[in-house]
């Protein structure tokens, strides 16, 4: 794909990302691999992930323990090198640019913790927290700054008398939305959400998503919303990705995906989520379990629990290609999505 | 709350040695009536759990649900006599197939805990001791409690581990716990709460670490073996989902107390408490036939902190539909059809 001429086409995606990889190198030490005569293990956490967001739409990444979604994020805002591929902000490489462009991509950037209780200074007061990056990047200065300030806490539903406080003096969701307001301090264009609401209570949960997609309507924020929790998902993404052990099986606008899933593990997903009104429900479930990253199985990593596999499917990872609505890497997607959102068909083993 | 008798009667065992011990479908299984845990501070009593009253019968899963803060951990904690000093149980009673059990020394409550009442609890690395295989904890746990030989408890062990779905099970018994997976572990602390043979099983929150392909089968697994066994399960967690898949009866808890208590079924799809309402519509969902819309519910506000409960009814504050009366007096339990509420809504004031 070629970098855009015009660096700011609003038609352009926002976010592109293409081939992107990262190994750790998690091998005992040099001696010790000697002496127990082991080889080297390498962890394949994000495995030639493509992708791209578009402007003033929210893309998910969905996915289980050990699938790479924190680890892509943290290569998105360039707080992680990638082994491979690469990610362009609006035409900018985060991993390569220097400088000033650097620093300008960083204003356009931000990101939302899971955890408020640990992603903000206890010795700052919120004034602080909030105020820094205003001041960092030269978007105000003196008493500007603290209307600033005012003006972030009242659009997160906080009041400007909180600015002399400090963190402890707030609730769980409270520092959330202090978290947000740092983040909209720079005015940015993208934030990256990790888990952003996985350690809040459920109504707590409700009153931040809404306000995220208020300000997502009001500001024309774009999002790369990162969680595991398909129900929040569902409400708040455009387009949603799903990771399997670093590989990236699906990708669908969120109707196509929640009601024809192309792909064995999203079906699977879907089917053992709980639901609201599954009363007695018996799940079908494939009975496995995520398998160790470091060895993942051959060819399709997902072939020992898939109900679908052929015998093709532990010889090669099937491609990404387009099928109806979803992007998906699977051999038999056709009879995935023909079967719908109904029974998922378990293996005999 | 008659009319859910026959749904577990069906499961009640066949051939095991529970029937013996099971209550008559008249009588519940676990008792808890008005039960108050305080803890003395310098500033104050606190009240984490305020007269809260419930009852689990044989083979039957009790729902306790309720966000953090709600008090229904502690409540878990206070039924098995695992109050943290100084929490401790401050009036009401527990009753487990007719015996007192809040009043036990701490010797006989060993008794009880792991026999008569088997514990499942969040985090499945800190159940399980690292420094034990398998088959040890066990076969310990089944000699504690049962009059059985170390031979019979080593099979007991191993049947244990074929009957929560351990792949190979004869070979993992010796196994230490870091050898297993997550989900793994978990089945092995089923298997360990149920080995005692125990009439009833404490689970507090069992799937909150575990992703939710995992989830799923670690549910499923619960509920298919304390229906057959006519176990009583008392299943803590913060998940309306899991709620309604799993749950015969609910509890929903706030501030201590319980909001509103029945059949599951009823309470989320017929909500007579406004804060039960207002969990449903906060909670995002996958279930196709429920649309989304545009916006989630908002109960506004959080949780009171313990030193800060309102007066009157402890939801007031957040609650859409409070009068006047709320605030000053707190609304006594209404029993209606087949649930029971805590709100003035359903009932008469002066």
């Amino acid at each position: 794909m070629r970098p855009s001429p015009d660096a700011s086409d609003p038609s352009q995606p926002l976010v592109e990302v293409q081939g992107l990889t990262r190994r750790f190198d998690v091998s005992s030490a040099w001696l010790t691999r000697v002496v127990r005569r082991e080889d080297k293990r390498i962890l394949s956490a994000v495995d030639e992930v493509s992708f791209q967001v578009n402007r003033g739409e929210t893309y998910a990444l969905v996915g289980e323990s050990g699938s790479g979604k924190s680890t892509i994020a943290k290569m998105v805002v360039g707080l992680l090198p990638p082994s491979a591929g690469s990610v362009l902000i609006d035409g900018t490489d985060p991993a390569r640019a220097r400088g000033a462009a650097m620093s300008a991509l960083r204003r356009r950037i931000q990101m939302i913790f899971q955890d408020p209780y640990a992603s903000l200074n206890p010795r700052w007061r919120v004034a602080d927290i909030i105020g820094e990056p205003i001041r960092t990047f030269g978007l105000a200065s003196g008493a500007e700054v603290v209307k600033r300030v005012d003006a972030l806490l009242e659009q997160v539903g906080l009041s400007a008398g909180d600015a002399g406080k400090y963190p402890h003096e707030f609730s769980g969701g409270q520092r959330q939305r202090i978290g947000i307001a740092r983040a909209l301090a720079s005015e940015p264009e993208l934030i990256v959400c990790d888990e952003p609401t996985s350690a809040l209570d459920v109504s707590v949960q409700a009153q931040v998503l809404n306000l995220m997609r208020d300000l997502q309507r009001d500001l024309g924020l774009t999002y790369l919303f990162i969680t595991h929790d398909l129900s929040v998902v569902r409400y708040m993404a455009d387009t949603i990705g799903v990771l399997y052990l670093g590989k990236l099986v699906e990708s669908a606008p969120r109707e196509a995906l929640f009601t024809r899933p192309a792909h064995p593990y999203t079906r699977m997903l879907l089917e053992a989520a709980p639901r609201l009104d599954g009363f007695g429900r018996v799940h079908e479930t494939d009975g496995g379990e995520v398998p160790d990253p470091i060895s993942p199985p051959s060819g399709c990593h997902y072939h020992p629990r898939c109900g679908y596999r052929t015998d093709r499917c532990d010889r090669d990872y099937p491609p990404v290609r387009a099928l109806a609505a979803s992007r998906v890497a699977c051999f038999e997607a056709e009879r995935v999505i023909e079967d719908g959102r109904a029974s998922v068909p378990t293996t005999t083993a | 709350m008659a009319g859910d008798a026959d749904s577990h009667a069906a499961g009640r065992a066949p051939g095991r040695a529970v029937s013996a011990r099971a209550t008559d479908d008249g009588e519940p299984l676990l008792s808890v009536s008005d039960l108050v845990v305080e803890i003395p501070t310098r500033h104050g009593t606190l009240r984490p759990v305020d007269r809260v009253s419930f009852t689990i019968r044989a083979g039957e899963i009790l729902g306790v649900v309720g966000e953090s803060g709600a008090g229904k951990s502690i409540t878990g904690a206070a039924i098995i006599g695992l109050l943290d000093r100084p929490a401790h149980i401050a009036g009401g009673s527990v009753t487990l197939s007719g015996l007192r059990i809040d009043q036990l020394s701490e010797r006989e409550l060993r008794r009880v805990r792991g026999g008569r009442i088997g514990t499942v609890f969040q985090d499945p690395s800190t159940s399980l001791n690292p420094l034990k295989t398998i088959g040890d904890q066990l076969a310990e746990t089944a000699l504690a409690h049962l009059p059985i030989t170390r031979h019979q408890a080593r099979e007991r062990a191993l049947q244990s581990l074929v009957d929560v779905g351990i792949p190979a099970a004869a070979e993992r018994l010796d196994a230490w716990p870091h050898q297993f997976s997550g989900g793994m572990r978990q089945r092995v602390v089923i298997a360990l709460a149920l080995i005692g043979e125990p009439e009833l099983v404490i689970a507090d929150e069992p799937t909150t670490a575990l992703d939710v392909s995992v989830q799923a089968q670690v549910l499923t697994l619960l509920r298919r073996l304390c229906t057959e066994r006519g176990v009583g399960v008392m299943l803590v967690t913060h998940d309306m989902g899991v709620i309604a898949e799993t749950t015969d009866r609910v509890a929903v808890l706030y501030a201590g107390r319980v909001a509103e208590i029945g059949p599951t079924q009823r309470v989320l799809t017929d909500a007579a408490h406004p804060y039960t309402r207002g969990l449903m519509g906060s909670t995002p969902d996958t279930s196709p036939s429920r649309d989304i819309g545009d916006r989630l519910v908002q109960i506004p506000g959080a949780m009171p902190g313990l030193a800060n409960i309102p007066t009157g009814c402890a939801f007031h504050p957040r609650c859409p539909s409070a009068m006047s009366i709320c605030e000053q007096r707190e609304p006594h339990t209404t029993e209606l059809s087949d649930s029971a509420v805590r709100c003035w809504l359903h009932e008469d004031y002066p």
